[in-house]
């Protein structure tokens, strides 16, 4: 595989790939130059779907914007919120009580499940697999109707809030979850024998779409793009935020550096993310849910203040420039598929295109998020 | 690697500034002033130990001198009320008050390109800082060190208009095509 085509012409013609194209996930746009049936050059354009959040942070108030948190990885909603949030906190210095930070952990580590069940549906679907697909949907509802009764939403959350969270669970919550984790428990393993033994995924994945731990460090790729190249990082274990630290939990790490290699750590992820919901259901303290002397009018000191939290896709961080008043000056969003995105040129280079489109699919795209 | 060596390494090369920050209130480690001309010696440093590219951005500074001199101002008027006052609480005659020096046009005011790194390994975030002036806001590329940084470096330029020189292909990412605005400017009107 990926041996560059040698041929005396150097003929190459364009193709494109996409916006409107069903393997590339949204509105991504790769312009490819082909040799043939290989890869000479590949170039994401982006912009399809760009909003300009970052202009909108800095004409509303700083609660104002939490619902355009959940709108960039809509996949991973909760996490945004939690990175948004977490450094408006530290900049204001609130304090959070500890039954809002487990809330946060529970709920942000289901919408991760849920997350990479959808990527595990829809990359098997670009690979030409389509049952997969309905058997992740199949169990993601489950997240979502459990979501829906805390959060209100099933997709877009708003559900932090400076100080702790919007809502308590319910009654029905809680058993729901834990039932919800035996059920998926006992899914995994028909996901296992269904699709990873399956001797066509690994010839499609394995030793396809090396991303070296080098090329991570260069690109500043993160989350499971990394840590399926060896890459022990974890922004849950790096810089620990939240409760995180209280609970037991293992970051799987592969260093095949291939498409296979990130799909594990995904299948893996989401046994770890089980682990530590069901920790944080035991460990679960009464009290209240949102800390009391939270300011309505919120005026942040002075100064720059960072934040990374660990989404579905990777390390997603926050800057923000306070000027003392209540709307922010400055609000960067650094979201991680941008990063692992921009690797993609030269990974791709010299593939075959439907290897190429393997790797992209392991990559985990959401566009909204990496044109913000 | 410690940021304590990071923090020699980059005063080494001659960074205006580096400071240590509060980790747990700021969320970075290391807050580094450095001239345009040193940018791409501080980041091979931070390439050479082994640091990844997190962002890159920008922040516009409009109004930053009118409003320091108007707080320098503030501060003088308020240090001659007290004086005046202690004068007049000794029954003295109030001193008189010294001229206010001519000030002369107002210094120009800056864009800020801010460069986030972090290490896989150890918890150690530099901030690297530099100012240029918003009538000629030129910064050297180091997407040669860090592929990674064409990217940010284009979105930057998208929003900011600062030239990355020596940017292999700074053409609008995210903005269009044909993008002669910079949205993240203060005084940009749409």
């Amino acid at each position: 595989m990926s041996a560059f085509a040698e041929s005396e012409a150097k003929e190459t013609f364009v193709l494109n790939l996409g916006p409107q194209h069903p393997a590339t996930h949204g509105v991504l746009r790769v312009k490819l130059t082909m040799d043939g049936e290989y890869i000479a050059e590949a170039e994401p354009v982006l912009g399809y779907i760009h909003r300009m959040h970052e202009k909108m942070g800095e004409n509303r108030t700083w609660a104002q914007f939490l619902p355009n948190t959940g709108r960039m990885d809509y996949l991973h909603a909760l996490a945004y919120n939690h990175g948004y949030v977490s450094v408006v906190e530290r900049a204001a210095g609130i304090e959070v009580p500890e039954r809002a930070e487990y809330l946060r952990v529970i709920t942000a580590e289901l919408n991760r499940v849920s997350s990479h069940l959808l990527w595990f549906g829809a990359f098997i679907l670009d690979l030409g697999g389509f049952s997969p697909l309905l058997y992740a949907f199949d169990d993601r509802e489950h997240i979502l109707d459990l979501l829906e009764s805390v959060t209100g939403s099933r997709l877009t959350y708003c559900y932090f809030r400076f100080g702790g969270v919007y809502n308590d669970i319910d009654d029905n919550f809680v058993p729901g979850t834990r039932a919800f984790i035996k059920r998926l428990r006992e899914r995994m393993p028909m996901y296992h024998n269904l699709v990873t033994k399956n001797i066509i995924l690994m010839k499609r994945l394995q030793e396809v779409g090396p991303i070296s731990a080098e090329m991570c460090r260069k690109y500043g790729a993160t989350g499971p793009v990394c840590r399926g190249s060896g890459i022990n990082f974890d922004v849950r274990k790096h810089e620990p935020y939240s409760v995180y630290p209280e609970f037991d939990f293992d970051v799987p790490v592969y260093d095949q550096c291939d498409s296979m290699a990130r799909y594990m750590v995904r299948m893996d992820e989401i046994e770890q993310s089980l682990r530590i919901i069901e920790q944080a259901l035991d460990k679960l303290p009464e009290g209240p849910v949102m800390a009391e002397k939270v300011p309505k009018i919120l005026k942040p000191a002075k100064g720059d203040y960072y934040h990374a939290v660990e989404t579905a896709r990777g390390s997603f961080g926050v800057r923000v420039v306070s000027d003392g008043t209540n709307t922010p000056y400055r609000l960067k969003l650094r979201s991680p598929t941008f990063s692992n995105l921009s690797l993609f040129g030269e990974a791709s280079q010299g593939m075959l295109l439907p290897d190429a489109l393997a790797l992209m699919g392991s990559l985990d795209l959401v566009i909204p998020e990496i044109d913000r | 690697m410690n940021c304590a060596a990071i923090k020699q390494k980059l005063s080494a090369i001659g960074a205006a500034a580096v400071n240590e920050t509060e980790y747990g209130r700021k969320g970075f480690a290391l807050d580094v002033q450095v001239a345009p001309e040193q940018l791409v010696a501080a980041v091979s440093v931070l390439d050479a130990e082994g640091f990844f590219i997190e962002a890159v951005t920008g922040v516009d500074w409009l109004g930053e001198q009118a409003a320091l001199r108007k707080e320098a101002e503030a501060k003088v008027a308020a240090e001659a009320k007290a004086k005046a006052e202690a004068a007049a609480a000794a029954g003295e005659e109030a001193p008189v008050a010294e001229p206010v020096a001519e000030q002369g046009e107002l210094p120009e005011d800056a864009l800020e390109a801010v460069y986030d790194f972090n290490h896989y390994e150890s918890l150690c975030r530099v901030t690297i800082r530099t100012r240029v002036p918003r009538s000629k806001p030129e910064v050297p590329t180091i997407s040669q060190i860090y592929p990674g940084a064409d990217w940010h470096e284009r979105e930057t330029h998208d929003f900011f208009g600062i030239k990355f020189v020596g940017h292999p292909y700074l053409v609008p990412l995210l903005l269009p095509e044909d993008a002669d605005y910079h949205p993240l400017l203060k005084d940009f009107r749409p």
